[in-house]
């Protein structure tokens, strides 16, 4: 192996195994912020001492030693540690816990870091970018390219984090009872989050907004094997199996949206549909789990002809009871409107527009002008195109918009 | 985040003995474990012996069938797994955990490609 292929080669074991060891450490240091730090030490022991003597047979478990001796040598040198214990503001055990022989320890070890990393008590974007790094592995370069935002901002955020995490004393521990759907919900969200942040980029010249969907899905399937009994990870992770099995079909050549209907579903991939379906049998009632069924019913039609549109509007009334929303309430009313025909879906479309909640919203005009466009009233229909191209910010949907609001033109007496 | 197929090479001339060793099966599965909950492997599967296959070429407008074994290629394709990872040198790394699970006395190749546009 070159130098330069050996340093590759360590970056990958790293990637590979930096959640696990920094979930490990932190049960020794008791501070994620600190137990990060040890494992970077461990990284550059690493790039310094392979090259020369060799990637050791156990690339993992050298990196994880090293980390844990680092931790524990940490620990009892009190002076150095009592300082650092008086920035974090903690007490200690005395002595470090053994090192974890089973397996389920170490899934124990991460699944307490992801729950940390996403605690209720950090602000929204300070658990996304804690999450994406000590459990999704990524740089703070490439969590600021990928949310468009300097590597300082990230940083800020991050040291931010760790702090709030010391100064509210968070205990290192997988919650149970009580708060543990509510910790748990906090974790989704975040997945979710991170997922959207990269399927809405329309910023398409970087790969790494994409590339997000990529980490979210990672995340989501590893959370499913760390808690099997929580039907709304696997939710969770149909959904965002089946969103991303659409991804190349939902720009056209010239990076302009294509509608759900004219999309290609040929190109669909098969594969992480197949793995949609196979979550969704594990998902149950909630609102990740509604939603994947919804992408569930338009990912296995296999024409858009064939979408179960009465069973899509069902799930919208559910999602509707659970978590209601202007924006499901919406969605329910295309799904009746395709079910159903147009006249059934005006009236609900008529009562958000009274209710003023979309007022900026181009959707709720752009799907009104489609129903009026239906029912054969071209005027009221091109002047809700016309509205709603002028809210959209995105250049490709206000072109689709007025498109089609001058195609209604020459029907117009 | 790219996705890499595995190819699993074995020479079928040269097929270890049919009884594996006792902890080999045990070191597969924790390693397979171990990858699906780092959410990178998507599929897996193992193949039946190419005596089973059929080789179908097309070619000068005709198809032609050839039935297995293949025994005029030293090494065939006899497994596969399909990784998602960040990036190539992480794809080599699970795919030598994964050789290294076998026995030394085994000879077992594979070969690491980045499915395109995925």
């Amino acid at each position: 192996m070159t130098a330069a292929s050996t340093a590759q080669a360590v970056e990958a074991v790293f990637r590979i195994e930096s959640a696990r060891i920094i979930a490990a450490v932190t049960r020794i240091v008791r501070d994620v912020g600190i137990a990060e730090e040890i494992a970077q030490d461990a990284l550059v022991a690493a790039l310094e001492q392979w090259p020369e003597a060799g990637v050791p047979d156990r690339p993992g478990a050298w990196l994880m030693t090293t980390a844990r001796n680092r931790a524990v040598d940490l620990v009892r040198r009190e002076e150095t540690y009592a300082r650092k214990l008086a920035e974090v503001g903690r007490a200690l055990e005395d002595a470090p816990p053994p090192e974890p022989a089973d397996p389920d320890d170490i899934d124990d070890d991460l699944l307490r870091l992801i729950f940390t990393a996403c605690h209720p008590v950090l602000a929204t974007e300070g658990r996304v970018a804690l999450t994406l790094r000590l459990v999704g592995g990524l740089t703070t370069q490439e969590i600021a390219r990928a949310f468009l935002t300097s590597e300082p901002t990230v940083a800020q955020r991050i040291v931010r984090a760790k702090r709030a995490l010391a100064k509210a004393g968070v205990p290192y521990e997988v919650p149970y009872g009580a708060d543990r759907e509510a910790r748990l919900a906090s974790v989704l969200e975040v997945i979710y989050l991170v997922f959207n942040e990269g399927y809405s980029a329309t910023a398409g010249d970087d790969l790494l907004r994409p590339a997000l969907c990529e980490d979210a899905l990672r995340l989501a399937r590893l959370l499913t094997a760390l808690v099997p009994g929580e039907p709304e990870a696997h939710g969770l992770c149909a959904l965002l199996e089946f969103q991303a099995s659409r991804t190349a079909t939902r720009t056209g050549p010239d990076g302009e949206p294509v509608l759900l209907a004219d999309q290609n579903r040929t190109r669909w991939n098969r594969m992480l549909i197949r793995r949609g379906v196979e979550a969704l049998r594990r998902a149950g009632t909630g609102p990740y789990s509604l939603q994947a069924a919804i992408a569930g019913c338009h990912a296995t039609a296999v024409r858009y002809e064939d979408t179960d549109w009465a069973a899509i509007a069902a799930l919208y009334g559910s999602l509707a009871r659970l978590a209601p929303s202007p924006v499901v309430e919406l969605n329910r009313a295309v799904a009746i409107s395709m079910a159903e025909g147009p006249e059934a879906a005006l009236p609900l479309v008529d009562a958000l527009v009274a209710e003023g909640a979309l007022r900026s919203y181009h959707l709720l005009p752009s799907v009104r002008g489609d129903l009026l466009e239906r029912l054969g009233r071209p005027v009221e229909a091109r002047a809700e195109f016309e509205r709603a191209a002028s809210l959209t910010r995105n250049a490709r949907e206000r072109d689709l918009l007025l498109t089609r609001a001058a195609a209604l033109a020459g029907l117009t007496p | 985040m790219p996705r890499f197929m595995t190819l699993i090479r074995i020479d079928e001339r040269n097929l270890p003995p049919e009884t594996f060793p006792p902890d080999f099966e045990q070191r597969v599965g924790a390693l397979l474990e171990e990858m699906t909950k780092a959410g990178v492997m998507l599929d897996t599967a193992g193949l039946r012996p190419t005596a089973e296959g059929t080789r179908i070429t097309w070619s000068g407008g005709r198809s032609s069938f050839t039935d297995g074994p293949f025994t005029e290629t030293k090494e065939v394709v006899g497994g596969y797994a399909l990784l998602q990872c960040k990036d190539k040198a992480e794809a080599v790394e699970w795919t030598r955990r994964f050789l290294e699970t076998h026995p030394e006395s085994w000879h077992v190749g594979a070969e690491v490609r980045q499915v395109d546009g995925g």
